[in-house]
Order: structure tokens, then sequence, then C-alpha cells
């Protein structure tokens, strides 16, 4: 497969990941916002702008951390480059270039949804309401994949794809898990995780969970309350959920040997110790180390993987 | 019911004949056509549009803004041509390209015709197009233009004229099938009522042609384009899909040890056929146009080496420009021993005094347009433009004679398409390709009909705002 077709496919699946993770991230910052027991609606929506480190972006152009301007900033925004009308607008673009190599219907699915969100945009978000927009964009994040899944060949178009889908996912997962425990921190808890039992913690940790669609699967996993350790396992070490860290780096591991060629080496192994890592982790490895320690290590990694991936498989020049 | 506006009375209307008498080839069609309310042809106008939108099928128009799509309009009444006329224009459009590749060869070669006195040097080496560096270089199987679109209208009585070549990148077959498709699924008891001859195999003809005009046994073929922004990437992507090739950018190629590659995950990979939609001038960085970021630097001289094949061939522009047209006649009797079957539109070259002459005194009722220009741009239609407008021409033509060509404003055909009151004419023309190979010379029934979308319009560029019809040739009736 050419090297920019490759590389069109994987940042098309990343960047449809990117607006869905961002819709989730949101969903959950906007409803704690609206808790009776959060003292300050803003500190809730800072933690979608420390996730996404574009938080100094945002206050270059604003006073203020306010609700209503950081959901537009991340929704709607054009001049937000992460917003995700960029990242669907981009996805669409890069779509577009590869038309040939994706199917029809993952086509009509990526570029109605571009047509729409435009429509979408013209009527501003208070008029859709923010609650519904993000489940649309979940919605259609959802519609691509299916099509994807359901109509492309196993081939390497497929693979590209994915990998996109698995690396920017990783990449979020453990972004949002950070920083819900560093928000933690701030209200005080014991080695940097939240205490539980307050009605504050277990909201936080029950949109988090929420946000990653991971609620019912803790339920069924663990009997015992929400709390921020039980949280931490499932989201990194869990070997079920499918967007914990494990499960991300074992698709990636999946993925990279059955490109076709024996490019991709160094990426190859990257991911296979990663994966290990994770493979054979246990939580109390994860807490002694630290998780902020931890997760940054492995945003520190995952990084490392995606600029592998890019030099040995998708760089044109 | 349906309202029908008759066309007028002077000129050539493809569905009614003058006394409003319908065509006997349109008479299943018109039938048909009565029955349907203007709600109903509404409906489907629209339901052809929101697929057109949904499959993508747009294009990018130059000067606008950046990325900014528009549909073709699509017109869903057909252009419907009589399998025997077909025929005739098949062969006269066949017998044109066959005449032309061989004219290219001697151009790059003997220059027999020249020596013959049949086209002035001047005219060759004075051309744009003509590219030196093709001097005595063979290509496989002698041909230059494997692709080829031939525009063809017809005048007031009828008769078909041929009105230009395209031998350099013809762009809307993409919409010839497209088009197709469409009908079928907003129409499907028409086609099952009568036989309309099929145009959907024409990009594995399109691959057939290219694999054949390479020497190596199973060559690797790409398509080449100039990139997304480009107002035909719609086609190019559409074409590389349909024959199953890899659509390629310049920096996606790269030459080493004397052979082209392509970069891919699985490292480089050799190609042997390059189906380029780019202009010679943006080709090669090295040998032309030293600012393009469009092309591979080093490929021509791979190219002359012959270890790749371009389609259509580098200088096949000297064989479409306009002011070369005027000898395609002679050229069909001077290497095919044949009188021309199609015939060309009368012209005036502005080179020539005596013509310049009659050009500049007959303005108000000419077309002038420049020889190489393209796409509508820069052409004065004298009936249709302003004193002011031909007047600012009438100087450009004096600076620049050479740069023009004139020829009578034909009318053009009409035929009906569906506008919000109901039934009107407007002017179309028609685009066949060609595909060579040296083996044959082969086209599908068929090709693309534009239409002038305002009323007495006769401008049918896309970029000018003209629209498409889907072109059937069908059987006659056999009564």
């Amino acid at each position: 497969m050419l090297s920019r077709t490759a590389s069109d496919l994987y940042w098309l699946s990343r960047l449809v990941e990117r607006a869905e993770n961002t819709a989730r991230m949101l969903d959950v910052a906007w409803n704690l916002s609206m808790m009776p027991f959060v003292a300050n609606p803003r500190d809730e929506m800072m933690a979608p702008l420390m996730i996404s480190g574009t938080h100094e972006l945002y206050m270059s152009r604003h006073d203020d951390v306010q609700v209503r301007e950081v959901l537009h900033f991340f929704t709607l925004d054009q001049d937000n480059p992460g917003s995700i009308f960029n990242c669907l607008r981009l996805a669409r673009e890069n779509g577009h270039a590869v038309r040939g190599k994706i199917t029809a219907e993952m086509w009509e699915s990526i570029n109605s949804t571009w047509l729409e969100l435009k429509e979408i945009r013209r009527g501003g978000l208070d008029q859709y309401g923010a609650s519904a927009f993000f489940d649309w964009v979940k919605k259609r994040s959802h519609l691509f994949r299916g099509a994807t899944y359901g109509t492309i060949m196993r081939n390497d178009a497929f693979r590209f794809l994915r990998i996109g889908t698995f690396i920017e996912r990783a990449d979020n997962t453990a972004r949002i898990l950070d920083v819900k425990y560093q928000i933690g921190t701030l209200y005080g808890s014991h080695h940097g995780v939240p205490s539980g039992g307050d009605a504050m913690d277990f909201y936080r940790w029950h949109a988090l969970l929420h946000s990653v669609g991971a609620y019912e699967s803790y339920r069924e996993l663990y009997s015992e309350a929400i709390n921020a350790d039980r949280v931490a396992e499932l989201l990194v070490l869990g070997a079920e959920v499918p967007r914990s860290l494990r499960s991300c780096m074992q698709m990636l591991c999946e993925l990279l040997p059955a490109i076709e060629g024996q490019t991709g080496q160094t990426a190859k192994r990257l991911a296979a110790v990663q994966f290990a890592r994770l493979q054979y982790g246990d939580l109390e490895h994860v807490l002694d180390t630290g998780l902020h320690d931890y997760l940054t290590d492995f945003l520190r990694r995952i990084n490392e993987l995606a600029d592998t991936i890019r030099e040995e498989y998708l760089e044109v020049v | 019911m349906q309202s029908i506006t008759p066309p007028a009375v002077s000129g050539f209307d493809e569905m009614f004949a003058r006394e409003g008498a319908v065509r006997p080839h349109y008479s299943s069609y018109h039938g048909w056509l009565l029955g349907q309310s203007n709600e109903l042809l509404h409906r489907k106008r629209q339901e052809a549009e929101l697929l057109f939108h949904r499959v993508g099928i747009t294009f990018n128009v130059y000067g606008e803004e950046s990325g900014a799509e528009r549909l073709i309009p699509f017109d869903v009444v057909p252009r419907i041509i009589p399998e025997q006329e077909w025929r005739h224009l098949e062969q006269g459009t066949a017998q044109r390209v066959r005449a032309l590749n061989q004219f290219l060869d001697d151009i790059y070669h003997g220059q027999e015709i020249i020596r013959a006195g049949r086209i002035p040097a001047d005219q060759i080496y004075g051309n744009a197009h003509y590219q030196p560096c093709m001097q005595d270089v063979d290509l496989p199987n002698q041909v230059y233009s494997h692709v080829s679109g031939v525009d063809l209208i017809r005048d007031g009585e009828g008769t078909w004229y041929v009105l230009e070549d395209n031998l350099r990148t013809p762009s809307g077959v993409s919409y010839m099938i497209e088009n197709r498709r469409v009908m079928m699924r907003l129409f499907p008891e028409l086609f099952a009522g009568q036989s309309v001859a099929p145009v959907e195999h024409y990009p594995s003809l399109l691959l057939d042609t290219l694999q054949h005009s390479s020497a190596v046994a199973y060559p690797t073929v790409v398509l080449l384009t100039p990139g997304r922004f480009n107002s035909a990437y719609f086609e190019h992507a559409f074409l590389a899909q349909q024959m199953g090739i890899e659509l390629v950018e310049g920096a996606d190629l790269f030459v080493k040890d004397g052979f082209v590659y392509m970069r891919t995950t699985a490292g480089p990979q050799r190609v042997d056929v390059i189906y380029r939609r780019i202009d010679d001038d943006f080709l090669d960085p090295l040998a032309f146009n030293p600012d393009s970021m469009l092309g591979v630097p080093g490929l021509l001289s791979v190219y002359r080496q012959g270890k790749v094949v371009l389609a259509n061939a580098i200088g096949s522009g000297v064989g479409d420009d306009k002011s070369i047209y005027p000898y395609v006649p002679e050229m069909i009797r001077f290497y095919l021993g044949e009188e021309p079957i199609l015939e060309n539109v009368p012209t005036r070259l502005c080179r020539r005094p005596e013509d310049l002459q009659y050009v500049l005194e007959h303005l108000p009722e000419l077309v002038v347009k420049e020889v190489h220009g393209a796409g509508g741009y820069g052409m004065l239609v004298g009936p249709a433009a302003s004193r002011e407008e031909i007047d600012s021409f009438r100087q450009r033509l004096r600076a620049r004679p050479d740069n023009y060509i004139a020829q009578p404003t034909l009318s053009l055909s009409t035929c009906p398409i569906f506008v919000e009151q109901g039934i009107a004419p407007r002017h179309i023309d028609l685009r066949p390709f060609v595909l060579s190979d040296g083996r044959a010379t082969r086209m599908v029934p068929g090709g693309l009909t534009r239409v002038a979308m305002n009323a007495g319009s006769l401008v049918v560029n896309s970029s000018q705002g003209g629209g498409t019809k889907d072109t059937w040739v069908v059987e006659a009736p056999s009564c």
C-alpha cells in the first residue's frame, strides 16, 4: 500500500476516534459541572483543557474558564485545531483523499457526518443542545466504525485504520485517567488517590467510567463500591475492556505484524514490549510507581510508538 | 401530464423534428415522459443530487475559495442517439484518433507531413505543446494518445462536426459512468423497456489499454493525480478505484537507478505505466517547470530510456492544439489514405493575414478562441458579447493574431431538459472517449453529453456552469 494512503487511512480513523473521545470527555465534565456539590463549575471544565493540553491555547483567547465558552471551544470552534468540528473536517478530507481505498458506505458515513456537522454549526450548539450533540458525535463514530468493520476487506487498509483508532484511544484513555486523578489530588486524598466514600468521589469515578463506556464492565467485574484503585485497574490492565490501555496495546500487537512486508521492525518491538508490560503487570506495581508517573511514562511510550509508525510506514518523503 | 416547451423553429433538436413530430428513436421515451408529473421529475432530480452528494461526485472550481465543492448540474432527460448514427460517429472519431496518433509519431520522428508540405513547419516548432525532448524517442506501439476525448456538435441542419480533439488529459468520463448508474437507479423501468448500450465497462477497457501500452509482461499501472484540490480529483480517485490501481501523487513516486518506484508500506515498488492526469509542464521539475511540486524529479530521463510508459505521451498536446485542428482532415488523407468521415468546423487561422482581415470585420458573428485555451476560458462568443467586449477583444487580436482562431457561431443542437416549469430545450454537445493501444482503437457506445443549463446559452463547460446528462445509444425501433 502507498505510504501516503496508509497515512490518510490512519489519520482518518484517528481523527474520528479523537472526535468521539472529545465528546465523551466533555459530556462528563459538563454533567459534573452541574452537580450540586461542585463548588465551582469551572473547575470541572478545566479538566478537558488539561486532558487535551489545550489550556494555553484556550486562555490566549479567553479571559476565564466559562462553561459555555469551553463547550464551544471543543465542539464547533473553527480556530481550535482539536475541536470536534476540525477533527471531523480533517477526517473527511483524509477520507476524500483515499476515497478509492475505502468502501462507498464508509465514505458516505464520513461525508454525511461532515454535511450534517456543517448544518449543526450553522444553527449553533445552544440550538442543537450539548447533550444531543455529544450523543450525535458518538453515534456518528459508531456508524463509521460499524461501516468500516462491516464492509472493508481485511487488508492493510483495514489494519492502518485500526492502528489509528487504537493509538488514539490508548492516548486518550491514559490522559483522561491521569487528569481525573490529578483533580482528585486537588481535593486532598492519600497518595494521589481519592479516598472514596463521599458523594463527590462516587460521582467523579462514576462519570469517568461512563465517559469511556466502561460503567457496565465495572459492575460486572467488581462487586465492590466504585473506587479509584479498581477504576485504574480496569482502565489500565483490564483484559476484557475495549478502551483499556492493555486492550489497545493488544490490538496494536496483533495489527502491526500482520502488515505486508518486512518494514516496521522497531514499531513492532515497541508495541510488543509495551503490551508485555501491561499483560504481565499488576495493580501493586502501578500504584507503587504512582499512577500519574505510570501514565506519564505510558504516554511517552505510546507517542514514541506513534512516531515510529510514522517514520517506518507512513512518511512520504 | 407534462408540459413541453417546443424547441426554436430554427436549429436542430434531438427529440423533435422541425414540424414538432417526435423523432422515432425518442418515441418510446417521449410517451413515458408525457405521463410523468412535474412533481415526480422534481423529486427524481433531488434524489439524483442527493446520490451525487453522497458519493462525493463534486468538482472544485478554479478561482473559488480553496476547497469549494460543487455538483455539476445533472439533468434527468437522457440524450438518445440511434445505434446507426452512433456507428457513424464511432468510425469518424476512431479514424481521427488513428490519424492523430500517426501524426504525433511522425512529428517526433521523420516529419514526413512537413516535408510533403501539408503542414507548415512553423506550426509545429512554434507550438507551445511541441516537446523537442521527445524527438526520436521510440514509444511502445507508437501510441501517443492512449486516451482521447473528441468533442462533437451538430449544427442547425443536424450535421455532426468535430469541435476539438483532446489528447492531453481529457476528463469527464466518470460522469458518463455515474450518470448512467444514477439513471438506472432512478428510472429502472426505462431500461427494462428498451435496449440502452452499456458504458460501465469503460474502466476495464481503460485498464486493458494501459496494460498493453507497456512491453513489460505484467506491468504495474498507477494513476498520477495533481492531488485532491484538482478540479477533476473525484474522477482520478474514481477511475483508480474502478481499475484497482494505486492513485499516486508526485511525492509518492521517485526515480532510482533508471526506474520509477512508488513508496509503499512494504518498501519501494517498481512502476511500469503511469496514467497521468498532470500536464507535461508539471511532470518533472528537472526537465520542465522547476517550481512544480506535483511531478517526479528525473521522470523524463527514465521515460526517454523506455523504462516507464506515460499515458498520454509527453508532447501529445501538439496534436490537439486549436492551431493544428484545421489540418486534421489533411492528416487523415495523408496517413490513412481515407476521406474524413466527420467534418471539421470551418476554421479561420488569424495568423493568415486574409483570415485575420475577415475575422476583424465579422467579430459580432464569430466565436474566437485562444489556440492553447481550454475550458471555455479566454474566448469570445460574438453574438453574445457586448460592444465593449468586442472592442477589447479586437485589440487583443491585433496584438497577437497567431494566438487566435475563429469559427462561425454554430447554434449547437438542443435537447430537452427538465426545468422548474417543465421540459424545455437547451444546447448540448458530446464527448466520446477513444482508447488506443496500438492493437485497436476502442470506445464504449456513448460519451459525456454536456448541457448549457441557461436558455439560449452555448457554453457547456462545467467550469462555466454547464451541466451533464446521460447519453443513450439505443437500437432503432424495429418498425
